[in-house]
């Protein structure tokens, strides 16, 4: 017999949770209390909430569990909802249980009372309120049911202090199983549209892969590496995607899109078919959508059905996890009697080949000595060797790290790409840290974002979290600005950073240390130091070009085609 | 176009907001909705209609679909289908007025369900356009008030929406 607060700890327990990242409040206390009682699920005490959700959410994309979330009801909730709307964009497992005021108080306006059920439920895969202290397990299961499986998501589960009252006991039993009658995810791809999708790949003369974060969350690295292998085909990535195809493989082209790599765009929109794997063709993506890849034919495969043809209509739609269709398409390719054609395949490489010396991610070093962004991702890229967690902010060191970085496994790029939620890298970087405790984790971020969830140096100083923060530090809310320039003649309304905080004595006063590099020939010697301090939080902080600029970018409203190339050149 | 969306739903707490929410916050319309529970308690049964082309309409479908508490959806505008709509509508009649409004009510097959000297409240059962069509012929200087259910529908012939 147990309490409702001490099923519920226990039901993590059995579920096999690691970690509870959280807050304590009025609601949650008899939560925390049974937390207090236990050694099995650690908690881990972050400085803000939205903190805890972004830390979760990067546990749970480097290991591919599910992250938990532990909060108070009201402030405590609302606190959550920017980590649970990253978490939902991107399709990441996570668990975020809300303490709730006592049921017979709920809609009476009661101290610390939000509607977590309404103000979440736009951002959640589902959301499930403890009605009875004793459907706590099965709500629990059911809970992480339906986070993991199918195309992931995060869950909210809202327990009123009243579920959850000391000396209240009931029998506890974990369910081992769980079966809920109107959700069904696909476990295998339609066959007959599985070899629609290889006849059309085998015929292809102009064919390009294109994958996206699917494949991460899916798991079939292996199977599109075979499977591309097996074809010698060209591939590209979204921003998702990045580290499920080897980056330094003579086959991938680059990252697609808005700032995509120029051969990854010119070829994408001069393809004849298009093989899409776990991506949604996102506005970032493809452009103009009316004038998304004019000539191709497009396969699509996707966990979700709402995904297909949902803003690019697709010619073979395949609903199922990617990796059995992958499978099936490999055990398909294998058997066929129809091969690529290996003199439209060369023609097709040497026309890529054309493009990428075209640009080939190039750009200008500064003759007035400013160290450039890219120069310090290149350092950071030559130091690691992708032998290392990336997580990102959002801006232009955004972009930057996605150009100038490769990965060479998946998991191991961890980035907010659907919401762009700047604040989330740091955090994100903790969660990881703390998982993989002898592994390199950086966080590249901006001053801006930095500064979103800057209070967690304090809850890395409480548990001794070493990560390392890579502040490409532009003095300004460097996207926007290049926006405001491109767009507004240069009429930079709110996008400078002003009075920047000394970001080493901030990074001191918790106890880390802090690094400030403000010249290219201190730049690899202080990055190599700062790595080598594996027990450090080290905050680097590194002063660069200001007026940079992230280019290849597309022109909007125009095809996939259509980019800058430099302040100057246009397509 | 019009559509007829039939939806199987889990007789739950926030059940009905979750589809209410997924229509505004995706930017699609509901023109008419009724719900209530089936003989089987466990489950409601939901009607919408709805507009829109072919790719909006088969969007709504998926993403309704993947609505961890709808269980089933038909939509019953792809087949044969019987569609009824209930209306209440209380009109003026008096003088001349009361023998012709009378007169409408019958041809429309409706019935006065509430007298007063000077006023007829009528029920009419049928598709939405006939109850359109009734409004159209008793006039709006006529109308006082009304209220309708909404349309509610099954696939004609042997197809049912169950578990
Ligand atoms: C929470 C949030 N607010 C606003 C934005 C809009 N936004 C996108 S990039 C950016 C600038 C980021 O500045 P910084 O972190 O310094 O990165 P930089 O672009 O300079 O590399 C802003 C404000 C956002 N993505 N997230
Ligand atoms: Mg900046």
């Amino acid at each position: 017999m147990l309490s409702g607060a001490d099923m519920l700890v226990r039901s993590l327990q059995d579920q096999g949770v690691e970690y509870i990242y959280g807050y304590p409040g009025g609601s949650a206390l008899h939560i925390y209390d049974a937390v207090f009682r236990q050694e099995k699920v650690k908690h881990v005490l972050v400085r803000h909430e939205q903190a805890a959700t972004h830390m979760a959410d990067g546990y749970a994309r480097a290991t591919g569990k599910p992250g938990v979330v532990l909060v108070t009801s009201g402030p405590g909730a609302t606190n959550t909802i920017t980590g649970i709307a990253t978490a939902y964009m991107d399709s990441i497992p996570m668990v975020i249980i809300s303490g709730q005021v006592m049921s017979h108080l709920i809609g009476g306006d009661a101290f610390q009372e939000t509607d977590m059920m309404g103000v979440s439920r736009p951002v959640v895969k589902h959301n499930l309120s403890i009605q009875d202290p004793a459907d706590i397990p099965s709500v629990i299961k059911k809970a992480f049911y339906i986070a993991t499986t199918g195309r992931p998501g995060p869950v909210v589960i809202d327990v009123p202090k009243d579920m959850t009252t000391p000396g209240e006991e009931y029998p506890y039993e974990y369910p081992a199983e769980v079966e809920i009658r109107s959700y069904n995810p696909p476990v295998r791809g339609h066959a007959g549209q599985i070899r629609k999708a290889v006849e059309m790949l085998l015929k292809a003369k102009r064919p390009m892969i294109y994958t996206g974060g699917g494949v991460v969350l899916g798991g079939a690295s292996e199977q599109l590496i075979e499977m591309t292998r097996a074809l010698g085909y060209p591939i590209t990535q979204t921003l998702m995607g990045l580290g499920s195809y080897p980056g330094s493989d003579r086959q991938f082209i680059g990252m697609l899109g808005m700032h995509g790599t120029y051969e990854a765009n010119m070829a994408m929109h001069h393809a004849d078919a298009i093989l899409a794997i776990g991506a949604r063709f996102d506005d970032r993506v493809t452009n103009n959508i009316a004038k998304f890849c004019p000539d191709a034919m497009i396969a699509q495969i996707d966990i979700d059905p709402s995904s297909i043809s949902k803003t690019v209509q697709v010619d073979i739609p395949i609903v199922g996890p990617v990796d059995s269709v992958l499978n099936e398409m490999i055990g398909l390719i294998k058997e066929s009697d129809i091969q690529p054609d290996k003199e439209n395949l060369s023609n097709w490489w040497a026309q890529i080949d054309e493009w990428a010396k075209h640009h080939g991610g190039r750009y200008l070093t500064n003759d007035k000595g400013l160290m450039k962004p890219q120069q310090v991702i290149q350092c950071l890229q030559k130091l690691t060797a992708g032998d290392v967690y990336v997580t990102t902010d959002v801006g232009q060191h955004q972009m930057f790290a996605a150009q100038y970085l490769s990965f060479e496994e998946p998991n191991r790029w961890i980035t907010s790409g659907g919401l762009g939620t700047m604040g989330f890298g740091f955090p994100a970087a903790m969660g990881i840290q703390l998982s993989f405790p002898d592994e390199t984790v950086v966080c590249v971020t901006g001053e801006g974002s930095i500064q979103m969830n800057i209070q967690e140096l304090s809850t890395c100083m409480q548990y001794n979290i070493p990560v390392k923060i890579l502040n490409i530090n532009n003095q300004s809310l460097g996207m926007v600005r290049q926006w405001q320039d491109m767009n507004y003649e240069s009429r930079h309304s709110n996008s400078y950073m002003e009075s920047l905080p000394d970001f080493i004595k901030l990074a001191e006063a918790y106890g880390h240390v802090g690094m400030k590099i403000e010249k290219i020939e201190d730049l690899e010697p202080m990055m190599k130091k700062a790595l080598a301090m594996k027990d450090k939080l080290v905050f680097i902080d590194v002063y660069v070009d200001p007026s940079e600029h992230v280019y290849p970018m597309q022109v909007p409203t125009a095809s996939m085609r259509d980019m800058w190339l430099s302040k100057t050149e246009r397509t | 176009m019009r559509h007829i969306l039939s939806i199987l739903l889990e007789n739950e707490a926030g059940a009905l907001s979750r589809v209410v929410g997924l229509f505004s916050q995706r930017n699609y319309n509901i023109e008419t909705l009724t719900v209530a529970p089936t003989e089987d308690p466990s489950l409601s049964r939901l009607t919408l209609t709805t507009s829109g082309d072919d790719r909006a309409i088969e969007q709504m479908t998926k993403q309704l679909n993947k609505l961890i508490e709808v269980v089933k959806l038909v939509n019953l505008s792809e087949g044969e289908h019987i569609e009824r709509d209930l209306m209440l509508i209380k009109v003026k009649a008096s003088g001349a007025q009361r023998a012709e409004i009378k007169r409408c009510a019958d041809i429309f097959r409706g019935q006065i369900v509430d007298v007063t000297s000077s006023i007829y409240t009528i029920q009419l059962v049928g598709a939405s356009s006939k109850l359109d069509a009734f409004i159209e012929a008793v006039g709006d200087a006529n109308i006082l008030e009304t209220v309708r259910t909404g349309v509610s529908g099954l696939a004609r012939g042997e197809k049912v929406l169950a578990l």
